[in-house]
């Protein structure tokens, strides 16, 4: 190990223990704690109920959708924006980041009034027979609208960074747009949309704020997880309440385990030998 | 045979103007549906009866205790994170020491964790079937319910968002001017304020403009362990949420404006910290590397 | 292939890079574009290739008009300086791309074939499933060459191509892109701002200043009538020394050199270190520095008037700082000073 030349690795090293232990790990530390004091029966018992199960569904099934969504349009709207130039561009670049500085409430309140069948959006779309406030839909649409900066924020930067002799040699070799496209520009960008697709997602499981309010919170249909474990607590059932918010965590915690592994696999060409 | 008007360039992957056109058209008629309608439908609605109702709905004793609530949480919480995030940075990228990825990641892990999880597991440490719950209550101090357990959500949901600015900055510069500082006799203070915080200050800049626009916009972990009381421990945020439910728009909308002006400031912060070189232009690439063309000797 | 640039101009924003550039490169040469970093050489490179479009002026294929052609129709083989191999591919699927994207379709095996004949013909059999970042520089500039010969280009066009590499890996990859070159007769251009590679490798040498055209010819041509001072100095080590010459012979520091050619007037007159003997001649000068290399002794010299001076030695010679002695200027490139 190399000689410690500067100073104050006491000090900082002990506040961020402090800090990181009594914010972080002791909270999560007290919820695994909590829940695994329930005895394995019960606990299976309570995630594995038909409510529950209902939630796992609806919230799993529209954050994949959302998150498809968000990789096509994210996609597009980097590329859009690193690639052309166009009155506005800036500012658009600018507004991509509302979803993350916008409060998640207030979110939520606009997009349930701009898709309520009275709303702009919503009457328009339910003379089409569409449905969108307080349907999985909904859901959808409020879980694409706060992990929409996600994707674009992490393709944007890569695609900038591409070296343009890298096309200039598939142009020179032959290769028509499109080919070069799927065989050139998009392998690069893989690691970086999986990046963006992981964190899209794992925001879009736990997204709480957004969501309650254009979903309608019918339980089996349109209740996500992190409204069920808020149920729970309001019902004072903190074990099952505890159990919930377990299954969220554990997810996390796998999404997270899960990106590292394929995005080293996705680099695995950057390897030396 | 001479040409006189022909493109400067020769055209690049997607330049064909049909592409161009259609791409351009589908991003910003989406973005117009997705970003900007939101925003418009905020402000229309808060001023849907003018602009003294707004006004009046404003200064109502609730919402500002609201607004009191929301700005005490953020006074307490950034500035705590803050210096969390830079110690946090100093001592990852300045030492070596067992133990460093996994601290690393820790860090990060709030990132990813749903906030209703933050605010069920703070009930765990401090309410009444928590570890300390009991012994708080026999103390008679309230954490739980009241601003000590808003700002401790807070600061759980916030905590990686300084550090992780500061940390690729900082472990890209290297040690090498603090070390040539301390070799010239500086202290550690000194070398900290005089040579480290001038290049790291736009970085911890962003990451603070960040940190407060969370603190002051979080909704999941707080409305867990907030309690939700009327005028005593509602944020902003909640106080949005009390008023749409009770039917209340217009106030709703009234408060959400002020929410969505402090969004807007972030986002013009944060373009303007972004040509300081902070944000992005500091952050690791999620892409192999150049294959460089210089020799490797093997 | 015949190449023909007629007057191509080529401007970026303000600054005109290229000024009316005419070239005719036979079928076959090997052709190299040498001159200082901003010379334009580059830009040509890039427009005959078709990644830079002329903005006047126009470039055939042999009698075809090939200035409005895309890049990805155009047949040429092009090596770029960083090489720009897809670093998410394979070197075996790097020198096939050419042939999997290409109109005219080749069987998966007939690929194969190609791929192998053409790591054996750069000499990195066995190399094939290696990444571009898991292999040496000089590996990857073969790699490069290969996948450009793929697509069995009319035109070969490499720019800088050993400018990334080491001292020694650059001078064997040099002769073996000459063989290459004999081998296959393809016609080939490569851009490079160093003397000694140009010198080496090409059959005839074109020297560019500021997007212009100086002198053009063989090596030999080119180092033995070198026709302003530009290319003179441009070419290897020179000193300038300047005076007024009278009747074939130039007065200068004390001395004379012997200007056969040159009309009366003033003149500018260039020595390389070769071109000096010491003990010989008329020209007084000083010795300040004696210089050892492995082939021999560097010694500089002061004139009367302050001119510095080198000239080479065997390395047996004994010389010391402090000696004087008279130079003679055997041979030298002299030009009328206007």
């Amino acid at each position: 190990m190399r000689r410690r030349v500067l100073p104050g690795l006491t000090l900082s090293l002990g506040i961020t223990l402090l800090y990181v232990g009594l914010i972080v790990a002791l909270p999560l530390g007290a919820l695994i704690f909590k829940a695994a004091s329930l005895g394995p029966e019960d606990y299976w018992r309570i995630i594995s109920s038909g409510r529950a199960l209902a939630s796992y569904r609806v919230t799993v099934l529209s954050a994949a959708a959302a998150t498809v969504f968000n990789l096509v349009f994210g996609l597009a709207l980097a590329w859009v924006l690193v690639r052309y130039s166009f009155p506005g561009k800036r500012l658009v670049d600018a507004i991509v980041d509302l979803p993350f500085a916008l409060p998640t409430a207030v979110a939520g309140i606009a997009l349930t009034t701009l898709f309520a069948p009275n709303g702009w959006f919503g009457s328009w779309l339910s003379e089409a027979g569409i449905r969108v406030a307080y349907t999985p839909l909904g859901i959808m649409i409020a879980m694409a609208f706060t992990s929409l900066p996600f994707i674009v924020r992490t393709v944007q930067p890569v695609l900038e960074d591409l070296d343009p002799a890298l096309e200039e040699a598939a142009q020179s070799l032959g290769g028509s747009d499109v080919a070069i496209f799927r065989k050139v520009i998009l392998p690069l960008l893989v690691p970086a949309l999986l990046a963006g697709v992981s964190l899209a997602f794992a925001r879009s499981l736990g997204e709480f704020g957004a969501i309650i309010f254009i979903a309608g919170n019918q339980p089996f249909e349109t209740e996500i997880t992190a409204l069920l474990a808020f149920i729970r607590l309001e019902e004072y059932d903190y074990q099952a309440a505890a159990a919930i918010a377990s299954v969220l965590l554990i997810t996390a915690f796998a999404m997270l385990a899960v990106t590292n592994f394929l995005q080293a696999r996705a680099l695995r060409y950057t390897a030396r030998s | 045979m001479s040409k006189y008007l022909r493109k400067a360039k020769p055209p690049r992957v997607g330049d064909a103007p049909a592409v161009r056109r259609s791409l351009i058209a589908f991003v910003l008629l989406v973005g117009a549906v997705l970003i900007l309608a939101p925003l418009v439908v905020i402000f229309v609605q808060a001023f849907s009866q003018g602009f003294s109702t707004f006004a009046r709905t404003i200064a109502q004793p609730d919402t500002r205790h609201a607004i009191f609530m929301t700005v005490a949480t953020a006074l307490i919480a950034v500035p705590i994170n803050t210096a969390f995030g830079i110690a946090a940075a100093w001592a990852i990228t300045k030492f070596d020491f067992p133990g460093k990825r996994l601290l690393t990641v820790v860090i990060e892990i709030p990132f990813s964790i749903s906030p209703i999880v933050a605010g069920v597991a703070y009930l765990f440490v401090y309410g009444l079937q928590g570890v300390f719950g009991p012994a708080l209550q026999a103390a008679d101090i309230k954490i739980l319910f009241a601003l000590p357990g808003i700002v401790l959500a807070s600061m759980f949901v916030t905590a990686p968002f300084v550090a992780r600015e500061l940390i690729p900055l900082m472990q890209a510069q290297g040690r090498d001017l603090e070390e040539a500082a301390t070799s010239l006799g500086a202290s550690g203070w000194r070398t900290f304020f005089s040579v480290t915080l001038p290049n790291i200050r736009w970085a911890m800049l962003y990451g603070v403009v960040l940190c407060n626009a969370r603190v002051m916009g979080e909704f999941g972990a707080v409305s867990v362990v907030s309690g939700n009381i009327r005028g005593q421990t509602n944020t902003l945020p909640l106080h949005v949420e009390l008023l749409y439910h009770d039917y209340q728009t217009v106030g709703a909308f009234a408060a959400a404006s002020i929410l969505t002006a402090l969004a807007l400031v972030t986002i013009v912060a944060k373009v303007i910290l972004e040509h300081q070189g902070a944000g992005r232009a500091g952050r690791p690439m999620l892409a192999g590397p150049a294959v460089e063309a210089k020799e490797t000797h093997q | 292939m015949k190449i023909t640039l007629d007057t191509v101009v080529k401007t970026f924003d303000t600054f005109r890079a290229v000024h009316g550039v005419s070239l005719e490169i036979e079928s076959g040469e090997l052709i190299a574009l040498l001159g200082p970093s901003g010379s334009g050489k580059t830009t040509i490179l890039r427009m005959v290739a078709g990644l830079e479009y002329a903005d006047s002026g126009s470039i055939l294929f042999g009698d075809k008009d090939a200035t409005d052609i895309p890049v990805r129709d155009r047949g040429v083989g092009f090596v770029f300086q960083h090489y720009a191999l897809f670093p998410h591919m394979t070197v075996a699927e790097n020198i096939a791309f050419g042939m999997k994207v290409s109109k005219r379709k080749r069987s998966r095996e007939e690929i194969a074939t190609r791929v192998t004949e053409l790591l054996a013909l750069v000499r990195l059999e066995g190399l094939g499933d290696r990444f571009p970042t898991q292999i040496s520089g000089g590996q990857r500039q073969r790699v490069a060459l290969a996948r450009a010969l793929a697509v069995d280009p009319r035109v070969l066009l490499l720019d800088e191509p050993f400018g990334a590499l080491d001292a020694n890996v650059r001078r064997d990859l040099r002769r073996w892109l000459r063989e290459i070159h004999d081998q296959l007769g393809i016609t080939t251009l490569f851009v490079t701002h160093d003397q000694e590679e140009a010198l080496d490798l090409a059959d005839r040498v074109v020297i560019l200043e500021q997007g212009r055209i100086v002198q053009e010819g063989t090596p030999e041509e080119v180092c033995r009538r070198p026709n302003s001072p530009f290319v003179t100095k441009f070419l290897g080590d020179a000193h300038r020394l300047v005076g007024p010459v009278t009747s074939g012979s130039a007065r200068v520091a004390g001395g004379t050199v012997a200007v056969p050619s040159l009309p009366d007037g003033q003149a500018e007159i260039f020595v390389r270190p070769a071109d000096l003997s010491w003990g010989e001649g008329d020209i007084p000068a000083e010795v300040t520095r004696v210089i050892d290399r492995p082939d021999g002794r560097r010694v500089v010299v002061r004139l009367e008037d302050g001119t510095t001076l080198e000239l080479d030695m065997p390395p047996e010679t004994r010389i010391e700082k402090g000696d004087r002695q008279t130079l003679r200027v055997r041979r030298a490139h002299a030009f009328p000073l206007a």
